[in-house]
């Protein structure tokens, strides 16, 4: 398995990255910690002309965790894990972070990448539609947000343009109710069926309730009806039946080494019903 | 193919050659530097048999780009002891049996090595966490949970006694 | 004779059988410097790669390398015509098929070497690869062996057109390879029939693959001037790859020298001969510069030898009590587009017919049907003897079906049937003579151990508190009693390509007392040059740590068969003690000559030979090695130097008792192993140590083929299993700690009693695995479903069984 050959670019400022965006054109691709992408350059499934190693960009690091939590697009799985801050703000992205592949591959891989490539295997898109995430894009025409439920369009497809960089995600400090639960063949795969879930709770019902599934359609699913039929209620049988059903009418799993539809379907509600159990016990 | 001129710091040497920006780092170490003790085993980032230890951080230098890794500070098997004072990693592996066909071992101790820095005491849970990407074929795993949990002891007790 | 006072520490000092002495391998390997074959690195050095097919069935219209070649660093692009001329186009196979080394008109399987490109690197090849241009027009594709057998199937092998006699019998259909039988067919048919109880049940082994670490590969390098080729190379059996070399490519055997270097893992996928080996030789001799090929991971997964896919058809009889009246199969083995099956050349389907396993039945008979399919080819011993893997499965699937049938206890009826201690040396009903065994000890000793009536206590309740609506998990006991057979084998009717079975060892004693022993065999991690050193050490008394062991390099090595099917301690073992007793033998002359008494005066005391009666008037076996290089001693010639070629007189039969505790979650199908208790009889006991990591090793190895690896293909003949995100090894975190246990029950005709243990946790742990799965289904109603039991297997047949309400 070996790569074809492209010219390397090692930008150190976002502006710099984006010229080089616009001069090749979609003969480029940006790499950050390079584990989707590399693979796949190996297996010359993808053989891009130009590569941008966006590692010199110091505007890309850091976190910062106030009522609105901003995590820089290079900050690795290993950092966030790390990161004292985001554990007591949002336990949620640890939790999650846990269960990505292993420990040598979440200290290259990156948030931003994990985000940005549209994989629907990835863990974390549903993860910041479920936290109702904001992605910040750079372009040659400044920086706009675009809502990570907005996001992600077909497999790979996203509303990043060609000349856009994802620079960074922010988000509002979630509720203290959170699981993301995940079943998978074992370490290092991809899941076959995971559920983010958010539960705000007050005097013993819901007030609000956000529910994403990980590689169970050809992108992340937000379930806005999941986490609706859990509002207002104790998260009782009923509901978090009514909100499985939800969610199993947004899913459109495919058939692949980990299990026909039916079966992902029944797992994906399975999975959904723990997730709910977790962050409610925890709300 | 256009090479470049790569620098980086391998086992405490500063160490230079030309390569392409598209070799991976694993041949770079191989190849260029005759430093054969990191092997090839899936080639996917799934095996870890390629593990070293790059800034700092358990890496699989299958999946790193000779490029990205200019001005790194890289720690291989090879840095990790020597004939004459081995790390107690490399003897407890063999005090408790924990390798047999050898293919995966550098790796093995390699991330055994950057795991006891992050977590000096580990439980046998976060041992076979923390060591979840390295695979082996042969051993069944227990007995390298063994030695790396025997290395943590020693080295703490050597700690503990330098105190 | 009688300890001595410092017996004890003599024999300390010696770490001989027995001992858990610590690997003299491991200094090199835990500091980083083994050398692989990917290591090796020579002046001048080619990489070759291949250009493999992307369709599991084409016509090759053409093949236009004219890009490729243009491509600076590129030496030379091979196919199929460039190696016809040399007749090396088609090699034969080690079961008496042939198979293309490039493709000769069609490609029969994805993943098929179609061109070889040379180049001055890897990168350079890699590149030349993707320019060299295939023009292919598919053809339909079978990867099922009962469709492939229909009559208007495709012929997929055109070039055994017309021919109705294949290596093992007729063939009855063009995609029949041949048919092979053993047993009283019309005995066994009437016996089952006539019994009280009927048991049947197709068990199907899925498709699998060895998948060691290091990928295979090789290094070949021709010598023009002294006219001497080199090959190093991941070989399981480097001195038969020396002679098929030299019979393909015409070169005096003594011209080739073989090398394997260390191996990392093999577990029989470093068996065969690829088309990868065949190149490289032919590239370094049409280059004169040494040629390196090593296979990537998908490489490996797509087309070296897969192991299993057999389709075995059991129908058992019992009485009503349990007594087992006679036991029918019928395997039909997919060997996929080239029957590359690594057997001896006798035994298309290996041991199959041990299938009548651990059990004393008065009838059987096995039938196999080798059929050809699209996908590739191989058929090698996993982690086993021959087909014994298959074999094992396949009865103790069949035990618990009839269990079931009987609404029988599975381990009574297992124990109701064992072979008795007193039955041994015991031939089965299938024709194998089994050395010894004592199942009831040891499987009291399993049952015992884990409180098998609490574990079924427990499982009662759970199924209960399941039924209740109070738990969503059930418990599985999986229970495995196995019998192997290993040690290939009897030279009369064992052969590997017409190479008879035996295996060898050389053994020269320095003057100054130390010692090397060279042996046939090559170790891919199990601790040759630890255990055949401690073998040594007790038959000639030279502590082990002063025994240099030596294997692989055809030029040093006596010639022996290699390793696999657990043969190296059975065959090369024996090998090693008997050129220790000739070696002791000579001393034994030395010592009478220099103590002045005669031969039979002297007896063995540990590490000399001593005066009987007279215990302070003895020489040690250091002393006798200096004499033997500096006295002049009547009759005997200077130098203490053995050889030995050792044809056993029979196989080996280890066997082991398993018990596993598995719990299962019916709603997602994961499972979890609490507990897995292994007991080995492997007789005498080299080093437990490393028995004992045989044992971990072997388990995991068949925890990872019950519970979900595969190659899997489509319908097209695509392989969906070709990266090891998609198949399935273990990591530590799926991985349980095992318990392991034994029994000793040496054997008779071995000369230290020891029988192999490698292969065994492979063995006897695929069937305790799926077996815990299906006995946590019993109570539910289910008889048999297959393996791999992955999570989405499991889910179903929880389904199927109405556990989702």
């Amino acid at each position: 398995m070996i790569p074809a050959t492209f010219e390397y670019h090692r930008p150190d400022s976002v502006p710099g990255a984006i010229s080089l965006l616009q001069q090749h054109g979609d003969d480029a691709r940006v790499v950050a910690g390079g584990h989707s992408l590399i693979p796949m350059m190996k297996l010359r499934m993808a053989a891009p002309g130009h590569l941008i190693d966006l590692q010199g960009i110091a505007d890309l690091r850091g976190v910062e965790v106030g009522d609105t939590i901003r995590i820089g697009a290079l900050t690795t799985q290993s950092e966030i894990l790390a990161h004292a801050g985001l554990a007591e703000a949002a336990p949620i992205l640890i939790e999650a972070a846990r269960q990505i592949a292993d420990p040598q591959v979440r200290n290259l891989g990156t948030l931003g990448g994990n985000v940005a490539n549209g994989d629907p295997g990835n863990d974390m898109p549903a993860l910041m539609m479920c936290l109702d995430a904001s992605f910040a894009l750079a372009g040659p025409d400044g920086t706009r947000e675009v809502a990570a439920r907005e996001f992600y369009e077909a497999p790979y497809v996203t509303a990043r343009e060609e000349e856009e960089i994802l620079t960074a995600v922010s988000f509002a400090r979630p509720p203290r109710g959170h699981a993301y639960e995940k079943q998978k063949r074992k370490i290092g795969d991809y899941a076959t069926a995971a559920a983010a879930v958010l539960i705000a709770a007050d005097g013993g019902r819901v007030t609000s309730a956000s529910v994403a599934m990980t590689n169970l359609a050809d992108v992340p699913v937000f379930s806005a009806a999941a986490g609706a039929a859990l509002v207002g209620t104790d998260c009782g049988p009923d509901a978090v039946r009514t909100a499985v059903a939800a969610m199993q009418g947004d899913i459109d799993p495919v058939e692949d080494n980990r299990g026909p539809v039916e079966f992902k379907r029944h797992v994906a509600g399975v999975i959904l019903a723990r997730a709910i159990a977790r962050a409610w016990s925890r709300a | 193919m256009t090479k470049m001129h790569l620098t980086l710091t391998v086992n405490g040497e500063a160490v230079e050659t030309l390569a392409e920006p598209r070799e991976l780092l694993i041949h770079v170490l191989r190849e260029r530097l005759g430093i054969t003790g990191p092997h090839i085993g899936c080639e996917t980032s799934h095996c870890g048999a390629c593990t070293v230890d790059m800034d700092g951080k358990s890496v699989k230098a299958c999946t790193i780009f000779a490029a990205q890794a200019q001005g790194a500070e890289i720690t291989t098997i090879e840095g990790i002891g020597t004939p004459d004072s081995l790390h107690v990693l490399q003897e407890m592996f063999r005090e408790h049996h924990g390798l047999q066909c050898g293919f995966c071992t550098p790796g093995m101790i390699t991330r055994a090595w950057r795991l006891l820095k992050e977590n000096p005491t580990p439980s046998e849970e976060e041992v076979r966490f923390g060591m979840a990407g390295n695979l082996c074929r042969c051993t069944g795993y227990q007995n390298i949970v063994k030695s790396v949990l025997a290395a943590a002891n020693e080295l703490n007790t050597v700690k503990e006694a330098a105190e | 004779m009688k300890d001595l006072p410092d017996s004890e520490e003599r024999r300390a000092n010696l770490k001989g059988l027995g001992c858990a002495r610590k690997r003299v391998e491991d200094a090199r390997f835990t500091q980083g410097k083994g050398n692989y074959v990917d290591d090796i690195k020579l002046p001048g050095m080619l990489f070759g790669d291949f250009v493999r097919s992307p369709y599991a069935h084409a016509r090759v219209k053409s093949i236009d390398a004219a890009a490729a070649l243009a491509l600076p660093g590129v030496v030379a692009v091979l196919t199929a015509k460039d190696l016809e001329p040399l007749g090396l186009h088609w090699m034969p196979t080690l079961a008496g098929d042939k198979q293309m080394v490039l493709a000769d008109g069609k490609v029969l399987f994805q993943g098929q070497e179609v061109a070889f490109v040379v180049a001055t690197d890897r990168y350079i090849a890699a590149d030349a690869v993707e320019l060299v241009e295939v023009d292919y027009e598919d053809l339909p594709v079978v990867v099922d062996p009962f469709k492939a057998q229909e009559p208007d199937a495709p012929v997929l092998r055109e070039d055994l057109e017309g021919v109705t006699e294949g290596a093992h019998g007729p063939r009855r259909h063009h995609n029949h390879i041949f048919t092979w039988e053993q047993g009283d067919a019309a005995g066994t048919t009437a016996a089952i029939d006539a019994s009280e109880v009927i048991a049947e049940e197709t068990i199907y082994y899925h498709r699998t693959h060895p998948c060691p670490l290091e990928t295979c590969g090789c290094v070949a390098s021709m010598d023009k001037i002294n006219g001497k080729l080199t090959v190093y190379g991941t070989f399981q059996a480097p001195h038969v790859v020396r002679t098929v070399a030299s019979l393909l490519s015409g070169i005096d055997e003594h011209n080739i020298r073989v090398v394997s270097p260390d191996i990392g893992g093999g577990f029989g996928n470093k068996v065969g001969v690829y088309p990868g080996y065949v190149c490289s030789i032919v590239a370094t001799i049409v280059t004169g510069k040494p040629v390196k090929w090593v296979e990537d991971r998908m490489e490996n997964m797509m087309a070296t030898a897969f192991a299993r896919d057999y389709w075995m058809k059991g129908r058992i009889g019992a009485t009503k009590d349990g007594r087992i009246t006679g036991l029918h199969a019928h395997v039909t083995a997919d060997h996929g587009a080239f029957d590359a099956c690594a057997d001896p050349t006798k035994f298309p389907a290996g041991f199959f017919h041990i299938c009548t396993g651990s059990y004393d039945i008065p009838v059987a008979y096995c039938a196999v049907d080798g059929i050809y399919t699209n996908k590739a080819p191989g058929g090698v011993a996993y982690r086993c003897s021959f087909r014994v893997t298959e074999a094992a499965y396949f009865i103790e699937r069949m035990i618990e079906i009839l269990a079931i049938k009987l609404g029988m206890d599975a381990a009574e009826l297992r124990r109701i049937n064992f072979i008795r201690a007193d039955q041994f040396p015991y031939t089965s009903a299938l024709g194998w003579e089994y050395d010894s065994g004592d199942y009831h000890t040891a499987w009291d000793k399993a049952l015992k151990a884990v409180d098998y009536a609490g574990l079924r206590r427990e499982q009662a309740a759970r199924v209960e508190a399941f039924k209740r609506g109070e738990t969503r998990r059930l418990l599985g006991i999986g229970l495995t009693h196995f019998t192997e057979i290993v040690g290939a084998g009897p030279v009369k009717n064992c052969d590997i390509l017409g190479m008879g079975m035996f295996d060898s060892c050389e053994i020269r004693i320095h003057p100054t007392g130390s010692a090397i022993a060279r042996l046939g065999t090559i170790s891919q991690g199990q601790g040759h040059a630890t255990t055949f050193a401690q073998i040594l050490a007790s038959e000639t008394g030279i502590p082990a740590d002063k025994i240099t062991i030596e294997e692989g390099d055809t030029d040093t090595a006596p010639y022996g068969l290699g390793t696999y099917g657990s043969r190296s301690t059975p065959v090369a073992g024996a090998a090693t003690a008997m050129a220790g007793r000739k070696i002791r033998a000579k001393a034994q002359m030395i010592a009478a000559y220099l103590l002045e008494v005669h031969d039979n005066d002297l007896e063995w005391d540990i590490d000399r030979f001593v005066v009987k009666g007279a215990p302070e008037r003895f020489k040690t076996m250091a002393e006798i090695a200096y004499a033997a290089y500096n006295q002049a001693i009547p009759g005997v010639e200077p130098g203490l130097e053995a050889v030995s070629y050792y044809d056993p007189p029979n196989m080996t039969y280890p066997f082991g008792a398993y018990v596993c505790v598995m719990e299962i979650d019916v709603d997602t199908g994961e499972h979890e192993i609490r507990q897995f208790y292994a007991l080995d009889d492997c007789g005498t006991r080299i080093n437990p140590m490393i028995i004992e990591g045989q044992v971990h090793g072997g388990l995991t190895e068949a925890l990872a083929i019950a519970m979900g690896q595969e190659i899997a293909y489509d319908d097209m003949g695509n392989v969906r299993t070709g990266t090891l995100m998609d198949f399935f090894l273990p990591t530590a975190w799926e991985t349980p700690n095992y318990q392991t246990d034994w029994t000793e029950t040496p054997s008779p005709h071995h000369p230290i009693g020891a029988k192999g243990v490698g292969e065994s946790p492979n063995v006897g742990g695929v069937p305790a695995f799926s077996n815990a799965v299906h006995d946590a289904f019993r109570a539910f109603g289910l008889t048999q479903t297959h393996m791999p039991h992955d999570h989405w297997r499991i889910w179903r047949t929880a389904r199927d069984l109405g556990l989702h309400g």
